[in-house]
């Protein structure tokens, strides 16, 4: 892990991989919540932890120096610190013991971009659904969109492309495929994702605590509806 | 990526003891703002919020309110609003003709509006936004903390709209005792002092000469989202793709194009694209008109 400045109130955690970047994640909630970290926002993404709002990002960037052993050393974890084999798409492979929890979302499988995403795999449709079904996401992050999760899990091997042309309108509730993610978009938006179904559950409510469904850390589950 | 379904109410609740606002003349865009609802971010909820929380904040104090609370952000044309109940505004921001019913007014002072009072903020002279604060503050129904509308989002009350009535607060306190405030000039040259960083490794070094050297213009393409530069293209070291990380405000994102992006309030909150440095204070850019010229200076040549 890497520490690279941002402006005057933020710091960027440069990680080796996505599991690096949850166990970090997990563990800067975890020291905020004990009072030992002042950021404002803990943002991960793809390979980075950001922090921002912080009054003196020199003297964090030292207390992260001290923070050991550094969260996503394997086989020294403690508690809640898992690092969890997300990538294998395991099934029962629940190892992921954060706070975030598990979520089953359920999802008609009639995605208009189905067989494309079955040409890309080289598998037939029902070979598509059958491997969503089976696989554990978690959420690496949220982005794009409030409510909007990044899902991980499936296998680098099955990434696929964007469409060339994103469509004007991809409805809310549609589960899609992009790179090596799955996402679900929370409310109607343009979008270029391959969309392999939907979900009638609702994933972003500002009465609701936390407004989204789909928090990072969390373990999904695309179970069929 | 602008959400077509805003979750905030649609027409926000008048509470039926409240004093009320009536939208005359709305303008191209007069927004809510407060400071914004930081600490959402890594449920990819933008910070949103006034363009330059400054001007905000003393709009407020010149009424009474505490610095926090909601008050409009008007855009270039102005608009023209007409409270229901005598009160006390003050506009901030852009030099603008200002006026109450009849009697013309100032921009940074309490201004006092009697019932039924149409108050008008004309087209800026110089600048590009004011800030009008009502005391007892705009009062729609806050989402996740905030009453600000966010553009990119769509969380938040929508922009206003002619023959909108919003809700205003009870009162706080007194207006503040004072005779008038200095405005802010707005030059046709914008100065930014910038941090590189965190991927200025991204580009080449005669990229980094450029971006110091460089005369940019603000585009129109501009809005709350960020400002958009032209100017020489900044040539990149490390080709293919930036996997999506964080950003903050400020940040100075260089798409493909190399032309950069500033990053203003209501920024998405992660992007895939590197950013090569961060604008320390980016509120001189709240004024900032299409055509404008703006450049970038560092201290810390080298040094990341």
């Amino acid at each position: 892990m890497r520490i690279r400045p941002v402006g005057a109130h933020a710091l960027l955690l440069d990680c080796s991989d996505a599991d690096q970047v949850e166990a970090w994640r997990a563990e800067l909630w975890r020291r905020r919540e004990e009072g030992h970290l002042d950021a404002v926002e803990i943002i991960p993404a793809a390979r980075t932890v950001l922090l921002d709002g912080l009054a003196d990002p020199a003297h964090t960037a030292a207390l992260l120096g001290t923070w050991n052993p550094p969260p996503g050393t394997a086989g020294t974890g403690t508690a809640a610190t898992s690092t969890s084999t997300v990538g294998a798409g395991t099934a029962g492979t629940s190892t992921g013991r954060g706070s975030a929890g598990a979520v089953e979302v359920p999802v008609r499988y009639d995605g208009a971009d189905l067989p494309m995403v079955a040409g890309y795999w080289e598998v037939a449709v029902p070979t598509v659904v059958r491997r969503l079904i089976g696989t554990e996401f978690r959420v690496a992050f949220c982005g794009f969109a409030p409510g909007f999760a990044y899902l991980t899990g499936l296998p680098a091997g099955l990434a696929v492309p964007r469409l060339p042309t994103p469509r004007p309108r991809v409805p809310a509730g549609s589960v899609a495929l992009a790179g090596p993610y799955a996402g679900i978009y929370p409310t109607a938006s343009p979008g270029g994702w391959l969309l392999v179904g939907h979900t009638d559950l609702p994933l972003f409510d500002v009465h609701t605590d936390p407004p989204a469904r789909l928090t990072p850390g969390t373990r999904v589950r695309l179970v069929p509806a | 990526m602008t959400g077509t379904q805003p979750v905030g109410p649609k027409s926000p609740n008048v509470p039926g003891s409240g004093d009320v606002v009536e939208v005359l003349r709305a303008g191209i865009l007069t927004t809510v703002q407060d400071l914004g609802r930081p600490g959402w971010a890594h449920l990819g909820v933008p910070r949103s919020g006034a363009l330059d929380p400054g001007a905000l904040r003393l709009a407020n104090r010149l009424v009474g309110n505490p610095e926090s609370t909601a008050g409009l952000e008007i855009t270039l044309t102005g608009c023209e609003l007409r409270f229901h109940r005598a009160t006390t505004v003050a506009i901030t921001g852009a030099d603008a003709p200002v006026q109450v019913g009849a009697r013309p007014g100032d921009v940074g002072r309490p201004l006092a509006v009697p019932a039924g009072a149409a108050v008008r903020v004309g087209p800026s002279r110089t600048g590009l936004r004011s800030w009008l604060a009502v005391a007892g503050g705009i009062a729609v129904e806050p989402v996740l903390g905030s009453r600000a509308t966010d553009t990119l989002s769509g969380l938040g009350p929508p922009p206003l709209h002619d023959g909108d009535r919003l809700p205003v607060g009870a009162p706080a306190g007194p207006p503040a005792p004072v005779d008038a405030t200095a405005t802010v000039p707005a030059p046709d040259e914008v100065r930014l002092a910038l941090r590189l960083g965190p991927r200025a490794d991204w580009f080449t070094p005669p990229a980094l000469d450029l971006l110091f050297s460089t005369a940019y213009t603000l585009t129109p393409v501009s809005n709350r989202v960020g400002a958009r530069l032209s100017g020489a293209p900044l040539p990149r070291a490390v080709s293919g793709e930036l996997p999506s990380e964080g950003l903050v405000l400020g940040a100075v994102q260089v798409p493909a194009d190399g032309q950069p992006l500033v990053f203003l309030a209501d920024h998405p909150t992660t992007g895939g694209y590197p950013v090569v440095g961060v604008v320390v204070d980016v509120t001189p850019l709240a004024q900032a008109r299409p055509g404008t010229t703006v450049r970038f200076y560092g201290p810390q040549r080298g040094s990341r």
